[in-house]
């Protein structure tokens, strides 16, 4: 190649230019970590730390996803726990009652194949995979009633598959507790 | 000058049969559960068509695509016929045999698990030795590529590698890493049980072999479209690529960080911990590096374009741009689809604002926007750009070409971005019917609506650009001349020895498989009383 001048400088501006954008490039992308991992140990979302398991032959004999042990708990702490199980092609139970701003853990599983879990307008959104257990904490600002569906494909009900959550003032809540081990829309 | 001509039109007619049907059967999809259409009575037909739809279009589409159109780089980069007719000849019969043997138990309704498979559930045994045919047919295409590449090498050995044909044998290594998730999960989980071999199935790890696959094979599709944007778009607007090595570099970067990012999908699983999901956040984010190259190289490029056809000043280049040639367009609409579709990977990526939307049809809006959109419209820009090299005849239905780009994009915003909005509503993925009388349901009606309008624009589309196609065939006889490639503003005498082979990029990309899968993997399959019993599709009732 003969001696360009012209083209060896364009080259360098080139290779300048390109260098320039690569550093922009890595600052973006370093900021969104730092913003996510920031994000992570800041606020309430945050993926389960641990993995659980649960025996979907045994779910309905022993264990804490027996039928008697489903619904909303009291917890000692004030908070209150929600078990349920997935199954083609319903939740159990099929309508849950919690009460507005209390810390809710929410515990649920599947008795067959892989389920999905979301109450609309909320941060609660997990799979339900056989053999695992998937915990969830979340928070209800105010009373209000939500849809529940599954969201992922378990067979040709999926569609059917439509539980309800209805969040309830604290105090009704707390005093339709006190007579009752396990909470459910039905046992209102 | 294109040797193996029947070989890549047989691999794009194919590709694009499967590709039409499957698009008549999304919008069906779209439709039935729709509130235009009533009940549909037998959801079992919506789950089936979603199989087929998404086998066609996510397996034997884009793998087609990518063995046809590299094929064609094969020969036009390297200056000589390819090595191994035959073999390319075998692994394309696979592909088809695999085709078909899915397709049946599909259609009968024997296996519909959906292309992710979703085990435990388990459907006809032959459902999934297709999609095993497919991905083997695919594997020969991969050694080919690899033969080729190295034969050229030893004959060559001081001139860099074409860059067509690096980031083509990048693409193809990709794929064959990436499939072999699910071939884990296929030979060594589901065909088991599906053959009565093994009656319970670990889903938590199955999900886990999956994501290994799922995600890289997003980048798999998208290896053509960005092969178009450094070496024909440049080429086919009149101007230059900014950077050859630079373009070396994107494609070495996809190789290595498309692959252990995975576990995005697992985000919301309870059977991984929450450390490899941060893990594979910030690989994600990482994976935006090359794409955020591209860009600017592209941008660049077309920019040289632009100042070479006597555009002046901040913005002069812009208008002086070949906007009535089908690649503009074609590139530009790609650019945009890319750019939203980027934005929402961006949110995706990020488990906080994941969880919103994960597995809402926000996802599916997503995943069409990119992959139907961004990548499908170069796929089709590839095409008329080889179609007169195929078929040695005229491809001029340039109005048709225009009018076809234009529906594509307009019918992708249209149908995508409803379909986000409904995702953030909560709107459940995957269901045949949904009742919109219910107040917590009815105000996505709308929104469905415009999506089911905007499918239908796509089939419009779809149909006219296989008639471009079907009149390329017909036209007058011409001599295309030598199949070219966009040739780089300050062409490198050499590059890099890392930049020339592939022995850094793959081992790299073989040891993150392991940091980020290793344990996952291990530790899944080191827990006892995780198998579950199998759950059959389509058994007799």
């Amino acid at each position: 190649m003969t001696y360009d001048p012209g083209h060896i400088t364009g080259a360098m501006v080139a290779a300048r230019i390109e260098r320039r954008w690569t550093a922009i490039s890595i600052g973006i992308i370093a900021l969104l970590i730092v913003m996510a991992a920031y994000a992570g140990i800041h606020q309430a979302v945050m993926p389960q730390p641990r993995v659980e398991t649960a025996d979907p032959r045994t779910l309905h004999i022993a264990g804490e996803f027996i039928e008697s042990n489903l619904g909303s708990a009291v917890e000692p702490d004030g908070s209150v726990t929600v078990r349920a199980v997935g199954q083609q092609y319903s939740f159990t139970p099929q309508c849950i009652v919690v009460p507005a701003d209390t810390p809710i853990t929410i515990r649920a599983t599947s008795a067959d194949v892989v389920h999905g879990f979301l109450i609309e307008h909320s941060n609660v959104n997990t799979m339900l995979v056989p053999g695992y257990i998937s915990t969830i904490a979340t928070r209800f600002a105010t009373p209000s009633e939500r849809v529940m569906p599954c969201h992922e494909f378990c067979g040709a009900g999926h569609e059917g598959m439509w539980g309800r959550i209805k969040v309830i003032d604290k105090a009704t809540f707390m005093k339709l507790a006190a007579d009752r081990r396990r909470m459910t829309c039905v046992a209102q | 000058m294109l040797h193996s001509r029947r070989l890549i039109l047989a691999h794009f007619w194919l590709a694009f049969a499967g590709f039409g049907v499957a698009l008549i059967l999304g919008e069906w999809q779209m439709f039935i559960r729709s509130p235009l259409s009533a009940w549909i009575g037998n959801p079992e037909w919506y789950y089936r068509s979603v199989t087929a739809h998404g086998t066609a279009m996510a397996y034997v589409f884009p793998t087609l695509v990518a063995m046809g159109f590299g094929y064609a780089i094969t020969e036009a980069a390297l200056k000589r016929p390819l090595i191994g007719g035959n073999w390319a000849w075998a692994g394309f019969a696979l592909v088809a045999a695999g085709t078909v043997t899915a397709v049946i138990p599909v259609s009968l309704g024997l296996a519909s698990v959906l292309y992710t498979f979703y085990p435990p559930m388990i459907g006809s045994p032959f459902y999934y030795i297709g999609v095993v045919l497919v991905v083997a047919g695919s594997w020969i295409w991969v050694a080919l590529m690899s033969v080729n590449l190295y034969t050229w090498k030893r004959a060559n050995p001081d001139t860099p590698v074409p860059l067509a044909m690096f980031a083509n044998v990048a693409g193809s290594y990709l794929w064959a890493w990436t499939a072999v998730g699910a071939a884990i999960e296929l030979l060594f989980q589901i065909l088991p049980a599906a053959l009565g071999l093994t009656t319970t199935i670990d889903a938590g790890l199955a999900r886990v072999f999956f994501s290994w696959t799922l995600h890289a094979i997003v980048y798999f599709w998208l290896m053509p479209t960005y092969i178009a944007y450094y070496t024909i778009i440049p080429r086919a607007i009149g101007g230059r690529l900014f950077s050859d090595p630079m373009a070396r570099i994107s494609f070495a970067l996809f190789l290595v960080v498309a692959m252990p990012i995975g576990v995005h999908h697992l985000f919301a699983d309870p059977q991984v911990g929450a450390g490899f999901k941060f893990m594979h956040s910030v690989f994600t984010a990482l994976v935006a590096l090359p794409t955020l190259l591209t860009v600017f190289t592209i941008c660049a490029s077309v920019e040289i374009a632009g100042r070479l056809r006597g555009g002046k000043g901040v913005f002069g280049w812009i208008t002086a741009l070949p906007w009535r040639n089908p690649m503009m367009l074609a590139v530009t609409f790609s650019f945009v689809m890319l750019g939203f579709g980027g934005a929402g990977g961006l949110i995706n990526m990020s488990y906080q604002l994941d969880a919103s939307i994960h597995n809402t049809q926000w996802i599916t809006g997503h995943f069409h926007l990119i992959f139907g959109g961004a990548i499908v419209i170069m796929y089709f820009a590839i095409a008329y750009d080889l179609w007169p090299h195929l078929t040695g005849k005229a491809l001029d239905s340039f109005r048709m070409m225009r009018i076809q780009l234009w529906s594509w994009f307009v019918g992708m915003i249209v149908l995508t971005f409803p379909w986000h909005y409904v995702g953030i509503l909560g709107m459940p993925r995957r269901m045949a019917f949904y009742d919109y009388t219910d107040p917590a349901i009815a105000p996505q009606a709308v929104s469905v609506i415009a999506s089911v309008i905007g499918g239908a624009i796509l089939v419009v589309s779809g149909a006219l650009f296989v008639a471009v196609l079907v009149r390329g065939h017909m036209a007058v006889r011409v001599e295309p001349g030598e199949y070219r490639f966009s040739v780089a503003a300050h062409q490198p005498a050499r590059v890099p020895a890392a930049l020339n082979g592939f022995g850094l990029w793959v081992s790299l990309m073989l040891a993150l498989t392991v940091i980020n899968y290793g344990f996952p993997i291990v530790h899944l399959m080191s827990l006892r009383n995780t198998s579950v019993p199998v759950v059959w599709i389509g058994a007799p009732r």
